[in-house]
């Protein structure tokens, strides 16, 4: 099984000395998928056939500059997942409804299947995998998990978490309450969130203890 | 001594990936040269594939393959498979496309031409019964047996019920304990009403996506199931190949609740278009789709009749049950005869059933199948009756409840334990019933107060499975789990039993799951509540096995005969002199040295061949144990959930609002105290999401659906409950399986149902609604005396 920053890149028509010359040529990770998405009546069928349809951009995400070709109606979650190996965030429902896909942009969380990937360029992106540290030391919200054992099937988790995180932010001391009222656009089927809250509050207890 | 592993709260060892993002579900796997499937879904609810034009599809450039329903195995239609030529309900899916991307992909669906012969179709199960009424199969509109038959009921039926009544006509299954009429002539009171139960879509939160490809002619499977071992050889047989040629990878299961028990018929499509494409294969499912092809609830039209004595004690229940089977069958109205039983044992009962095909997405087991719908439908009933005798709510479902020697179904089996009175009376002091059964009725403002209780059992135990251990060079214990993970953290508290049995520490087992090729034994299906009791079982009498081997082996190079040897603390010693011993690494590497039945040369006989493959595969790794379950256990094992609710209703709204929700259960031993917990909470909260806003609405004129998405069928959500929820269990042990654990995943499901919908009546000075779910517009007619917007028997409202 190869990594996904790279398989990204093989689609069909690509053979893999084409794909390897055009990483140099583009000097990055590209890829040319378009997945779900419509573009006219003709299919993006490549960096190099449809080049008008894809357009490189820069994207900030959990610290690093990535450099990804993005067609002009593709959504973050799909350029996270499909195009930079980021499958931290879930597609749980491709439409607003579950919030699964939640990543932060500028520290605000945003459901990731419903935000242009054109619109976060210049803007900092955080999902799941960039919480935790690179020592390892996990992040509030994850040691806080850790210590409650939250989450059951825990498809939901790192659209839950990043939602804490962003909580947070803004409110380092909230009630159950108000943590519930931030928590309220993602969903968790298997209805874990009494302890979603327990750990919710002891995120908080943490991230203040850090502080 | 090792710690004590039963009860204690220990995160599962998959957490960490689970929260940093690393836990790779279906969809998250990669593949090089991977492609793209779409489906083509049934535009109609029942129809006949009368050709298929693909030529404008596969001219695009980009796609690679289509699949029909003749590329799968298998030609009776009424077998439902991944792909059909007669779609059965609206958005069945009839071909699926491979192209270069999910774009392409896409629009070559559209490209496609399809003609289709409209077929008569039903929604609702009477409509079929009746005379000239339309059947959503070819073959028939119910199952008798094994067998599809037409039955249609006499106008006259209908006629002598009325519109309010349930019309019973002849049923397709019948049972009786006792004579029910002469249980109702013994009753000072008798309450009878018709009750609808709506379908419920499982709606997990990982759809049912799925990836495949071949290699050196195995198919490797990434696909979200409930249960890895069981899973591989239906996946085998729907392409018709050998299990061993499965590899399945299913490491984490976003969720399934029954919807995935041993994997999706749609598993099938990503795996033959590879085979037949010669690429990696994605078939991404969308929510949408997942609300056709992801699997629902069963509903029910019923009619009971309870008969009491005026001390409370139910002398008669009479019930039947018309089945909404969607178009492949469900068998939940059978376990809602035998969970009945079980609930209030009456003293004489009668049970009628008849499941009815139609022509809506599919049914399967979903937690607590029959037992949460029977249970949701029956509660009410049983405080109307307790109204009427002036008798406590809490004290009625005492004096019906099934002790240890109880009885369920029709042929009276017995139980293997029944701590329900207990735990009725621990949920009632966890709730404070006392002082909140007072404030029924409570008004402030526009809010009325209402309480309720709901009892809910389900069967929560199977035996006979297999155990299979590893202790490797390196010391550590490996425990090899056929089971599946769908989040309820049994794949690593199974685990406890044989770290229990070996006297280890926790830090030492390496818990090996989710991968075929890793070498799992044969297991029971991850559902039913099976699998804390069947596989605390099975690694009971694996590590009992491993405790045999170590000490043969100890005496063996030690001296002495193997009763001399104890073990514990990852070492195998004289019971008289500690030092005397070897530690498991070194234990480990001599079973190596020794081979034969030290080292899986050898495996027992009873073993499942799976299991036995796995043995083999894992010779010379290290001390390999395996063994069946053959404890012994005589009658059946049931686990209870008590629910308790208090909600405020507002009367000018409509509105209900959960404020207080706890629950007590029996499910005897406890092994994971928080994980318990959540899974009763979860539980609740799922059964109190069907009685408040989880429904199905049809176009009936078209037959295709409205609600398809979370938003029209919403399951709760965190401000729907209360901000927290109080659990406690009786813990009181299961005397006839080793660690005397029960399973919990069905029961809590109807407690929170049945406790939200009696709590709900409560609040309405105890008028019944008789159905689900309860909306506002309906709560808000019957509290001013409006005719109910919708029919007594009307489904999909």
């Amino acid at each position: 099984m190869l990594q996904p920053d790279f398989i990204e890149s093989r689609r069909g028509g690509f053979t893999r000395r084409k794909f390897v010359k055009g990483v140099i040529a583009a000097g990055a990770t590209v890829s040319a998928a378009g997945y779900l998405f419509r573009e006219g009546g003709l299919p993006a069928l490549g960096l190099s056939a449809q080049g008008a349809v894809e357009r490189m951009v820069t994207l900030a995400v959990n610290g690093r500059q990535r450099r990804v070709d993005v067609m002009k109606q593709e959504m973050l979650a799909m350029t996270l997942r499909y195009k930079l190996g980021l499958t931290g965030a879930k597609l749980g429902c491709d439409r607003a409804e579950c919030g699964a896909c939640t990543v932060l942009i500028d520290g605000v969380a945003h459901y990731g299947c419903s935000i242009l990937t054109h619109s976060v360029r210049g803007r900092a992106v955080t999902t799941i995998e960039g919480l935790e540290q690179e020592d390892g030391t996990l992040h509030p919200v994850q040691q806080a998990t850790m210590d409650e054992g939250g989450f059951q099937c825990a498809f939901c988790a790192p659209g839950f978490a990043m939602s804490m995180t962003a909580m947070l932010a803004k409110n380092p001391n909230p009630t159950r309450d108000e943590a519930a009222m931030a928590l309220s656009g993602n969903l968790c089927r298997c209805g874990d969130y009494d302890k979603i809250l327990n750990t919710a509050m002891r995120a908080a207890e943490l991230a203040r203890a850090h502080a | 001594m090792a710690e004590n592993l039963i009860g204690a709260d220990i995160a599962p060892p998959d957490l960490r990936a689970k929260i940093t993002g690393r836990a790779r579900y279906a969809e998250d796997f990669r593949a090089e040269g991977m492609v793209f499937a779409k489906l083509l879904a049934s535009p109609m609810p029942h129809a006949r594939v009368r050709g298929v034009d693909t030529r404008a599809a596969e001219a695009m450039e980009g796609v690679l393959g289509i699949l029909r329903a003749s590329d799968l195995p298998g030609d009776d239609p009424g077998r439902e498979k991944a792909l059909t030529d007669e779609p059965k309900y609206e958005g069945e899916p009839i071909l699926a496309v491979a192209a270069v991307d999910e774009t392409t992909a896409a629009a070559a669906v559209e490209a496609i031409r399809v003609d289709l012969e409209p077929l008569p179709f039903v929604l609702d199960p009477l409509d079929s019964l009746r005379e000239g009424g339309p059947d959503a199969r070819l073959d028939g509109n119910v199952r008798r047996g094994r067998e599809v038959e037409t039955l249609k009921w006499p106008a006259s039926v209908f006629e002598e019920a009325g519109p309010d009544t349930l019309p019973m006509g002849e049923a397709t299954v019948e049972w009786a304990v006792g004579d029910v009429e002469a249980g109702f002539a013994a009753a000072d009171a008798v309450v009878e009403e018709t009750i609808v139960h709506q379908s419920v879509t499982h709606h997990p939160m990982e759809p049912r996506s799925c990836m495949a490809y071949w290699q050196n002619g195995k198919l490797f499977l990434h696909g979200s199931t409930q249960s890895t071992a069981r899973t591989r050889p239906v996946v085998a047989a729907m392409l018709d190949i050998d299990a061993d040629d499965v590899v399945l990878v299913a490491e984490y299961c976003g969720g399934g609740f029954g919807s995935k028990i041993a994997g999706s018929p749609i598993m099938a499509v990503p795996a033959a278009l590879s085979r037949k494409i010669g690429r990696p294969v994605m078939l991404r499912v969308t929510r949408y789709e997942e609300n056709y092809i992801g699997r629902a609830r069963a509903g029910f039209q019923g009619w009971a009749r309870l008969g009491f004595r005026a001390d409370g004690r139910m002398t008669a229940l009479d019930l039947y049950l018309v089945q909404d089977s969607g178009p492949y069958g469900a068998s939940d109205f059978t376990t809602a005869g035998l969970v009945s039983s079980l609930s209030y044992q009456p003293e004489n009962m009668r049970f009628r059933g008849v499941p009815v095909y139609t022509n809506t997405p599919p049914r399967s087991a979903q937690r607590a199948p029959g037992g949460a719908q029977i249970v949701a439908m029956l509660e009410p009933l049983v405080d109307k009756a307790a109204r009427e005798l002036d008798v406590d709510r809490l004290e009625i479902r005492k004096i019906n409840a099934a002790g240890h020697d109880g009885w369920v179904g029709a042929n009276q089996g017995g139980l293997t334990s029944a701590y329900v009175r207990e735990a009725l009376d621990l949920g009632a002091s966890v709730f404070d019933w006392d002082a909140k059964k007072a404030l029924s009725g409570r008004r402030e403002g526009t809010r009325v107060t209402g309480v309720g209780i709901g009892l809910s059992p389900f069967v929560s135990g199977t035996t006979g499975f297999d155990g299979l251990l590893v202790v490797r060079p390196d010391g550590k214990l490996h425990v090899h789990q056929g089971i599946g993970n769908l989040g309820t953290h049994s794949i690593a508290d199974t685990a406890r039993a044989a770290a229990q049995v070996l006297d280890l520490a926790w830090d030492q087992v390496v818990v090996v799951w989710g991968d075929t090729s890793k070498h799992l034994p044969w297991s029971s299906v991850q559902a039913g509540s099976q699998t804390t009791h069947a596989h605390t079982r099975a690694n009971h009498a694996a590590a009992e096995a491993l405790v045999g081997l170590l000490q043969e082996l100890a005496a063996r190079d030690l001296g002495g005969s193997p009763g001399d040897y104890r073990v514990a603390d990852g070492r195998v010693f004289r019971a008289r002199d500690r030092s005397v011993g070897m530690d498991f690494a070194r234990a480990a590497r001599r079973a190596i040295e020794l081979g034969g039945k030290f080292s899986g040369g050898e495996a027992p006989d009873d073993l499942h061949d799976m299991t036995k493959a796995s043995v083999a595969g894992l010779a010379g790794s290290g001390l390999v144990a395996a063994a069946k379950d053959n404890y012994p256990r005589e009658g059946a094992t049931f686990s209870w959930v008590i629910g308790f609710c208090q909600v405020e209703l507002d009367v000018e709204t409509g509105q209900v609002e959960i404020v207080d929700l706890a629950s007590a259960a029996d499910c005897g031993t406890v092994l994971h105290a928080r994980s318990l917990a959540a899974q009763t909470n979860g539980g609740l909260i799922q059964g109190v999401g069907m009685a408040m806003s989880q429904r199905w609405v049809f176009d009936p004129k078209w037959g295709i659906p409205f609600t398809k998405r979370f938003y029209t069928a919403r399951p709760p959500g965190i401000l729907d409950v209360p901000r927290s929820l109080r659990f406690a269990a009786v813990d009181q042990p299961d005397p006839q399986t080793p660690v005397g654990a029960k399973g919990i995943g069905e029961p809590p499901v109807g407690a929170g149902e049945a406790a939200y919908a009696c709590a709900v009546a409560d609040a309405m000075g105890g008028r019944c609604l008789c159905r689900t779910p309860l909306t506002a517009d309906m709560i808000l007619a019957e509290l001013e005396g409006r005719p109910r917007p919708y029919g007594t028997l009307e489904t999909h409202v």
